[in-house]
């Protein structure tokens, strides 16, 4: 079942790929564009059948498709919904998609799901935590995973380990591949007063399967600090197109998402702005 | 364990909750406005995902009434499962106990058919029987025979005019719903969903045959009731909407 041979698409391309909303679904058949691969959220098609059901193996056949979860909880202090595993084990057996990620964060806490991504600290503690979900999820699902670097809002008094080095690590010890971010990398260096352009220098590149890109909104907390909230309701900023391209130059060409998931715009739009990407993968290609 | 995920969790879902200990400002002071970040994030997204599951709630008590309610209803019935496209189960039993609402009587009822449309959307596909197999069976082995139907089909049972309500709502130039119960037939012959009044008696035969009893009982169960029920009728409402795709002509009793 996992013959890679038999599908067309085993891997994503190093070129701009969108978040998929299906009011786009003809749009994209006719007038692709640069996309050349298409994202989901595994949640949204654990249904039994119907349209998006049926609209997904249509795209399937034309585009490389990432699976990208919101729901597993892998960053979660109990243990990782068995159900659903079971559900995302169907989704990517059926599907055979070119990728698979989720986020490190956690979402569900006892019997409630909370449907947000929520930060944990980081120490050795949960570090092995999220490690042992990794090698479970991997194990069950039959699929490498990349796991995504979380856009945060505060800080945890007990972290220890620099969020890079919690990476890292987890990618050492579980094998899998990381999804690179890069709004969420600007988001909290901003929020948390860090430099961006230190996370991604000491970021492991050679882990990362895909790269996500996607605008945010600007607030401030009670002192009048900035604070930046991760909203994918518009475009991408100018310094996070400049992040991407010292990213890209530095890392070399990787499969880069468009993420726009409210106030979503017509097709013309979003294809706007992957193409944006375009000619900065194939700088680095030449 | 105390603290942790925990009194995360609790605090997110308690607006008077106090901010939880140990989360931080980049000045190590706590991080109260930022907590708020998480804390709008899960009550505005759970609320979306009930604005998507119940438009016809939200037209029939307005865009303000539903956030409200909407706000109280995610801290009673957080989510069970990172299924949103089902977040909103409990909302029938919700409405009915929701004491501003009392005198919208029919409400719970509406919240019942807005659910299994969305169950309906997401159904398993199937292939319906084409009707000529019905027409073509001998009357005795009909009469003995069970139906199968479409994974999509449910039956929504109410004492007010819950289709009547939720067009007139929901579609342009829909008439004003008519003073009368009204027994929906819920199924889905292509991708979308589509709502079916049944004829006087057509509720307690549909329930019959989604009960697994054999036509024979459900029709003396419905013509007991309703001694001029339209069976052809609705066997037409049954077959147009595709609800049909099986006749099990079983010996068990």
């Amino acid at each position: 079942m996992l013959d890679a041979t038999t599908h067309r698409f085993d891997r994503l391309p190093d070129a701009p790929g969108v978040g998929y909303k299906p009011q786009h679904f003809s749009d994209i058949l006719d007038q692709p564009g640069p996309v050349a691969w298409l994202e989901i959220h595994a949640e949204n098609y654990m249904g039994d059948g119907g349209r998006p059901l049926a609209q997904l193996r249509h795209l399937a056949e034309r585009f490389a498709i990432s699976v990208h979860g919101v729901g597993l909880s892998i960053g979660g202090e109990g243990p990782l919904d068995n159900d659903h595993l079971a559900r995302l084990k169907h989704l990517l057996g059926w599907l055979q998609p070119a990728s698979f990620s989720e986020h490190l964060a956690w979402s569900t806490h006892g019997s409630h799901f909370l449907n947000d991504l929520l930060p944990l600290p980081y120490t050795n503690r949960t570090l092995a935590r999220v490690c042992a979900h990794i090698d479970q999820v991997q194990d069950t699902v039959g699929h490498r995973m990349l796991l995504e670097n979380p856009s945060t809002y505060l800080s945890f008094s007990e972290t220890d380990v620099a969020e890079v080095d919690f990476l890292a690590e987890i990618a050492r010890r579980t094998g899998c591949g990381l999804l690179l971010d890069v709004n969420n990398v600007f988001v909290s260096a901003t929020n948390q007063q860090t430099d961006a352009k230190s996370y991604i220098d000491a970021f492991p590149l050679a882990h990362v399967g895909e790269i996500h890109l996607g605008g945010h909104d600007e607030d401030a907390d009670e002192t009048g600090a900035p604070l930046l909230i991760d909203s994918h309701g518009r475009e991408v900023v100018d310094p996070v197109w400049a992040l991407y391209e010292h990213t890209i130059a530095r890392g070399g060409p990787k499969p880069t998402l468009i993420e726009w998931d409210n106030d979503v715009p017509d097709w013309p739009v979003l294809r706007a702005e992957a193409a944006r990407a375009a000619p900065i993968l194939q700088a680095a290609l030449a | 364990m105390t603290g942790g995920q925990s009194d995360f969790a609790q605090a997110l879902l308690d607006p008077a909750a106090p901010t939880p200990a140990g989360l931080t400002n980049p000045d190590g002071a706590p991080a109260t406005r930022r907590f708020n970040v998480y804390r709008n994030n899960v009550a505005a997204s759970l609320t979306e995902a009930l604005e998507t599951a119940f438009p016809a709630i939200r037209k029939l008590i307005g865009e303000e009434n539903f956030k409200a309610i909407a706000g109280v209803y995610l801290r009673k019935h957080p989510p069970s499962s990172p299924l949103m496209m089902f977040y909103g189960a409990d909302m029938p039993g919700f409405l009915a106990g929701f004491e501003p609402l009392q005198h919208l009587a029919y409400l719970p009822d509406v919240a019942r058919l807005e659910l299994a449309l969305r169950r309906a959307y997401h159904a398993e596909d199937a292939s319906p029987l084409p009707p000529q197999v019905f027409e073509t069976l001998p009357a005795d082995r009909l009469m003995g025979a069970r139906v199968g139907f479409a994974p999509a089909v449910q039956l929504v049972r109410s004492r007010y005019p819950v289709h009547g309500i939720w067009s007139y709502n929901m579609e342009d130039g829909a008439p004003k719903p008519a003073p009368r119960g009204e027994n929906v037939l819920v199924s889905r012959p292509d991708y979308d969903p589509v709502l079916t009044t049944l004829a006087p008696g057509g509720g307690t035969f549909l329930a019959a045959l989604l009960q697994g009893q054999r036509f024979a009982a459900a029709l003396d169960a419905t013509t007991a009731q309703v001694p001029d029920f339209d069976l052809t009728g609705t066997l037409g409402a049954l077959f147009a909407s595709a609800a049909i795709i099986r006749l099990d002509e079983d010996t068990t009793p």
